[in-house]
């Protein structure tokens, strides 16, 4: 009778390779994160020794006072909070318009039959690919013929225009899920297109709605190029702003300042993605699964 | 008495969803058509502040082709996109096979690597510009901390700020694409790796034959969604090297926008962006072919 | 072929004691099959043979080689998974090779065992087909020839028909038998469905919360079975239970209950049951006859439901608390709610102790 094998161990080579790699990777993706908060809370004197990855000696928040209070975002000098309320005052109703379109289009292309809507459908899916630049002259010439070029209401309507591939896409691919015995049961109970679509549709669309939001304020609020061209110059979101604080100084750069200017635009996006979780990652590979 | 709604009823319905699917009608034919057809049709006229309604032929595609601004911003683009890809590919494919394997911390390790797509382009661009800042960020760190010799002035550097561009790109999209390739591998039957281990094949071979061959679609919605990112390039541009030192930086999207606004050649700019479109289009049509390929084939053998 | 011998097996997972002081002795070309419900161990017994689980405690031989802490594929065998599991992106031919490419094996050897599983197992037109372009039957075909390939000596099997219809289920079980005869391979197969279990098994081990409750051929779980669980979990419909006393009545032994009366006195008990023992009498369907002719009746009761099979029919006999199932002919024509006679064979019964659930 041959002898019984050892054991197998748990703790490989392999094993400890692998933890290895993962936890460099993680320095990788944290190092920045890292380096942004430590540089906002140094005094510039620390900073001017050029040690990126010391933590502070003597930490200050007076970067971050400034930042939000009085940096200079071009001609005025009131800080990036100028630029958060704008980004509220875009994102909000931005959020809402393209999430309803979305549904209302994902509603009416699964359960009606519309006889042209399937093709237009899939133009506007190959709407999402098209780079923003073929259409941002002809869009600026026309918003700005019925005057709301450089409004809010102009860059409102930008975002919901953009908006509207993924989102009708997102629920379309949701209500191909919910079974079509639903919508035929309120159907023989006498609801219409609106009454079935607000009573029923909607409130079952939570789910969705939740992933749907959590893209739209992440895209939105982060989004530079339409709220630079469309947004106007009162209305210019906090990315844009931050462009300006960082790019366009003169003289010594406050390089704290613009740290923390950096995690306060940030701040938002983060959040929302700490505390979606999964659901932003439904987000992601839900928008993703194209055609 | 009569069952049934009447023919009247019927329209009604029908023309309520028509309603609603009006925006949507209007966005696609009027904004997403329109602009395109707008575009490429001023992209044949001579316009330079404002579109003019005259006809040129190809001489601003001449043109474009021969300003210099536009071949850099081509070859960066070109050069940018494909170390771009690729190392996203690698890299996403690398920590998704990791994270597949068990690990403890697992969710904390997904956030750390997701994060980074959370935030701006602008916002990584900003972070980026400042590390990489010779003066002040990782030369001189690493210079303070013995290695007096060593340069990191890549941001400075004519030959090599595009690298830069890619390394902080590739910082904030490599978890996307990780994201998407964990979805594929949770697509993938658990039993398959019994039978591999059954089989005697190691774990690295298990990864290469079997579980990489299945997640073919995976990696093509990645790369998608990756190439057109590259097509779109430009917040993070602004951000980090505002296209400098010089030209060094220039992408399309870059040449677009200021031709279209700061140097008014709306003429120009429009052919450069209908270049963009037909790039967009020729990278996008076979991935769409395949697929359609690819369900007619599955419902056949349904 | 070869034998599998376990001795005092311990497996856990998550710190649970799944399976204790298990001991099997698997025969060498025996087809043993491992019934029981969900969570009762199975398949968890089934994944530690095959090496996929470790184990806590004890050994496991297999063919004479001690292979407890043996890497599957240095065990010697083969396995066949619910799902199949058949590598989807490669071709029939590649499947049945991967794991010997892997090895190393010479090209040669490799297309002579290729060819020989694909011919017994009749895949040679198959070849180059995948997975997905295959029907339930040639699919698990493919998985066998892997085994074949790596001239596996145990074949295990992990419910491979419990996806499937009805009708294929049949088939494949058919297909199964053919060809266990054909190869006369060990094989040993996890199910919690009884029918295949009764058709397949040349032996069946009735697993309970990881303990094996019986092992033995299926005639004789079935008709001798050791406990209450195995009888109850064998035959369909189920055998009848009844509650009542052993009674000693003028010398020999009578099972006395409120609805029914047996005379089982030429039940081989192991030990003689006190008087008045409480117990709990078992009897199939088809062993309780209606309205019977000639000899003692065991009982009366009402015709409370008739379920026709078409080749039979279930009456179901109600009354006082009691619930019968009785098998009966197909031309008998049932009265419902008619109080009908019934007689029981007493030579088919089975009779438990009542708290220990134990055959007496």
């Amino acid at each position: 009778m041959s002898h019984s094998p050892t054991r197998r161990s748990r703790v490989t080579p392999a094993r400890l390779g692998l933890y290895a790699l993962l936890l460099s990777s993680a320095a990788f993706f944290l190092l920045p994160l890292y380096v942004m908060l430590a540089t906002s809370l140094k005094p510039m004197e620390e900073i001017r020794l050029g040690q990126l990855f010391t933590l502070p000696l003597h930490v200050t928040i007076e970067p971050w006072i400034q930042a939000w209070a009085s940096a200079c975002t071009g001609l005025e000098c009131r800080g990036i909070q100028v630029g958060f309320w704008n980004s509220v005052k875009i994102v909000v109703p931005s959020t809402i318009a393209s999430i309803f379109f979305g549904a209302l289009n994902g509603y009416a292309l699964s359960f009606w039959r519309v006889r042209w809507a399937g093709r237009l459908f899939g133009v506007l899916m190959f709407g999402a690919f098209v780079p923003y630049q073929v259409m941002m002259y002809p869009l600026v010439r026309a918003l700005a013929s019925v005057n709301l070029f450089g409004t809010l209401t102009g860059i409102v309507l930008i975002h919901t225009v953009f908006g509207m591939p993924v989102m009708t896409l997102l629920f379309r691919n949701y209500y191909a899920g919910v079974p079509s015995e639903l919508f035929k049961a309120a159907r023989i109970d006498g609801g219409g297109f609106w009454r079935i679509f607000f009573q029923l549709m909607l409130p079952m669309s939570l789910p969705i709605i939740a992933v749907a939001v959590i893209m739209q304020m992440t895209n939105i609020w982060n989004d530079f190029l339409l709220g630079l061209v469309f947004a106007g110059r009162e209305n210019l979101p906090m990315t844009v702003q931050l462009n300006n604080v960082i790019n366009t100084t003169t003289g010594e750069r406050l390089y704290n300042v613009n740290m923390a200017a950096t995690v306060l635009t940030s701040l938002l996006p983060l959040a929302v993605y700490l505390i979606s979780g999964r659901w932003f990652v439904r987000g992601i590979t839900a928008g993703a699964v194209k055609g | 008495m009569r069952v049934g709604a009447p023919p009247a009823a019927r329209r009604r319905r029908a023309v309520a969803a028509q309603l609603a699917l009006l925006p949507m009608a209007i966005t696609v034919i009027g904004v997403y058509l329109g602009t395109v057809l707008w575009s490429v049709r001023i992209s044949f006229s001579s316009s330079k502040i404002f579109p003019t309604d005259d006809f040129v032929g190809l001489s601003q595609y001449l043109r474009l082709f021969n300003t210099e601004r536009w071949i850099v911003s081509l070859h960066n683009i070109a050069v940018f996109g494909t170390l771009f890809i690729a190392a996203c590919l690698v890299l996403g494919f690398l920590l998704a096979v990791f994270l597949d394997q068990r690990v403890r911390g697992e969710n904390v390790l997904r956030t750390i690597f997701l994060y980074p797509y959370a935030m701006s382009f602008v916002a990584t661009g900003l972070i980026w510009q400042w590390m990489l800042n010779p003066a002040l960020g990782i030369q001189s760190t690493v210079r303070s901390l013995g290695f007096p010799g060593f340069e990191f002035d890549w941001i400075v550097s004519q030959d090599k700020v595009i690298y830069t561009l890619v390394i902080a790109a590739v910082w904030q999209a490599s978890g996307l694409v990780m994201a998407v390739l964990l979805a594929g591998l949770r697509g993938i039957d658990d039993a398959l790796w019994n039978a591999a281990r059954i089989d005697g094949v190691p774990r690295w071979r298990y990864y290469l034959s079997v579980v990489l061959p299945q997640l073919g679609p995976a990696f093509g919605t990645a790369f998608v969604l990756l190439a057109v990112g590259v097509v779109k390039v430009y917040d993070v541009v602004i951000a980090m090297t505002q296209g400098g030192p010089g030209n060094a930086s220039e992408v399309p999207a870059k040449f677009i926008m200021d031709n279209l606004f700061n140097r008014a050649n709306v003429g120009l700019a429009s052919a450069a962006s209908t270049v963009m479109l037909l790039t967009v289009l020729a990278l996008l049509l076979p991935w769409w072919y395949g697929r359609a390929v690819q369900s007619r084939r599955e419902a056949a053998h349904a | 072929m070869s034998n599998v011998i376990i001795d005092k097996l311990d497996i856990q997972l998550s710190g649970v004691d799944i399976i204790s002081q298990l001991d099997l002795d698997v025969r060498s070309g025996e087809f043993l099959v491992l019934l029981g419900p969900s969570g009762c161990g199975k398949s968890t017994l089934l994944h530690s043979i095959a090496g996929l689980i470790d184990v806590h405690g004890g050994r496991l031989e297999i063919d004479g080689k001690d292979v407890t802490w043996a890497d599957p594929k240095d065990r010697g065998i083969g396995m066949v998974f619910q799902s199949y599991a058949l590598y989807p992106t490669m071709t029939v031919e590649k499947n049945l090779s991967f794991g010997p490419r892997v090895a190393g094996v010479p090209k040669a050897e490799i297309a002579r065992r290729v060819e020989r599983a694909a011919t017994m197992l009749q895949l040679t037109e198959l070849l180059q087909r995948k997975p997905a372009q295959l029907s339930g039957g040639q699919r698990q075909r493919v998985a066998i020839g892997r085994a074949l390939v790596r001239e596996a000596a145990v074949f295990l099997f992990d419910e491979p028909l419990s996806n499937l219809d009805a009708k294929l289920r049949a088939e494949l079980r058919r297909e199964l038998k053919q060809l266990h005869k054909q190869l006369g391979a060990t094989m040993i197969y996890v199910t919690h469905d009884q029918v295949e279990a009764m058709t397949l098994a040349s032996r069946i081990a009735v697993m309970k919360d990881g303990k094996i409750q019986q092992i033995d051929t299926p005639a004789t779980v079935y008709s001798r079975p050791v406990n209450m669980f195995v009888a109850g979990f064998l035959g369909a419909p189920s055998m009848n239970f009844v509650e009542g006393r052993i009674e000693r009545v003028d010398g020999g032994m009578h099972f006395v209950a409120p609805t029914l009366h047996v005379d089982v006195s030429a039940y081989p008990f192991v030990n003689a049951p006190q008087h008045h023992l409480p117990a709990v009498l078992g009897v199939r369907p088809e062993h309780i006859a209606l309205s019977p002719q000639s000899g003692p009746h065991a009982g009366s009761a009402t015709i409370s439901l008739v379920e026709p099979m078409g080749s039979n029919q279930i009456v179901w006999l109600g009354g006082e608390g009691m619930s019968l199932a009785v098998e009966a002919d197909a031309q008998f024509a049932p009265m419902l709610d008619r109080r009908i006679d019934f007689a029981i064979d007493a030579a088919q019964v089975s009779l438990f102790d009542l708290p220990s659930r134990q055959r007496l």
